[in-house]
């Protein structure tokens, strides 16, 4: 990961721009709609904004992890997929969490998987 | 539930964003580990985490500088990362809208993944909560994850380079996000939702600036929307009383 001295101008030009970036993405709805009534089409789409953007940010994550290089990796398959399922069947976050944690120890005891 | 008191919401919130410490404890001690090899120093890591408090975008910015990239595209991609961040703003803004803007300043501030997708469960399962608590419910969601990022990623700086990567740590943030799915998948809308933001974003990966984790996303939520319209026609003028609303909880 070290490939030469970070600037020091660049790092706090990014620190500041990316902070006051991230904080307009976060405001921009919430500060200058406020109360006024959304359309109904748009509260629809909304609703699904959770359940769309958590699979879009973590299935590139699970099928191509940074830490193997991008190769698909069976532990992190597993893993993933048992925690999926666990939590879709006993509608526990725990319990999944706990399973995929469980995977990802256990497996990393099985020279076989990895 | 509608007339109980806000502190019992923040309570609530609180107990339920606990779990994510076990999210925010790993991920922001590799933060600070990383920042560290990096060459940053510990106020620099710790600034790094008050400023910008979005751990994919700090990654992605660490990464992009330690390649000597040019500010503009470090820049472009971290916020290219937190472009849903927009999308959670805009979702939110129904429920915490009408508050005073010095709270909606600080609602905003606080809108991460985990708070975020706490709150909008949390606000679709009681929809009949006043602001009060809902804005107290947000606030102590927040509690166990925001401040512990801060605390975390110092103690990761301070820790600096001794963790073995076998411990498979990079895999703790999208096990947390899956465990958080399940639960959250009650209907068919919302099945169907995350079967084409997940296909999607994988479809679309190819695209530079993680473009394609939003054009997943959008589809995604275009698919989920409009199985809930096709069932709500279908079930609209024949409705009786126990026909279940799409989008109520079981």
């Amino acid at each position: 990961m070290t490939a030469g001295e970070i600037d020091r101008t660049t790092l706090w030009t990014v620190i500041v721009l990316l902070g006051l970036g991230s904080f307009g993405l976060r405001f921009v709805f919430l500060g200058l709609i406020g109360d006024r009534a959304l359309p109904e089409w748009l509260l629809r789409h909304l609703r699904y904004t959770a359940v769309a953007v958590i699979p879009a940010l973590v299935a590139p994550l699970v099928l191509w992890p940074a830490a193997t290089d991008g190769q698909t990796d069976p532990l992190r398959l597993t893993a993933a997929a048992l925690a999926l399922l666990i939590g879709g069947w006993t509608r526990n976050l725990y319990a999944a969490l706990f399973t995929g944690a469980a995977v990802m120890i256990g497996g990393s005891y099985l020279p076989v998987l990895t | 539930m509608a007339d109980a008191p806000p502190m019992s919401s923040f309570w609530r919130g609180f107990r339920d964003g606990l779990p994510f410490l076990l999210v925010v404890g790993p991920f922001g001690m590799l933060f600070g580990v990383l920042a560290t090899e990096a060459g940053l120093n510990v106020l620099e890591t710790l600034s790094f985490s008050v400023v910008v408090i979005a751990g994919a975008a700090q990654f992605t910015a660490l990464q992009l500088m330690t390649e000597n990239a040019p500010t503009v595209v470090v820049l472009a991609s971290a916020l290219a990362v937190n472009l849903r961040m927009a999308m959670y703003s805009a979702s939110i803004t129904p429920h915490l809208g009408a508050l005073p803007l010095g709270k909606r300043i600080v609602a905003a501030y606080f809108l991460v993944d985990q708070t975020y997708a706490a709150a909008a469960i949390e606000y679709e399962k009681r929809p009949q909560q006043t602001l009060a608590q809902k804005f107290a419910y947000f606030m102590g969601v927040a509690m166990p994850i925001c401040p512990p990022w801060y605390v975390f990623t110092l103690i990761g700086a301070w820790i600096g380079t001794a963790v073995p990567p076998e411990l498979g740590l990079d895999f703790v943030l999208p096990i947390a996000f899956i465990a958080m799915l399940g639960p959250a998948m009650r209907t068919g809308a919302h099945r169907i939702a995350a079967l084409v933001g997940g296909t999607g974003a994988l479809v679309f990966a190819f695209m530079p600036w993680n473009l394609g984790l939003i054009c997943g996303a959008l589809l995604g939520m275009m698919a989920g929307a409009e199985v809930e319209r096709r069932q709500s026609l279908r079930a609209g003028p024949a409705a009786t009383e126990d026909t279940p609303t799409p989008g109520e909880t079981r």
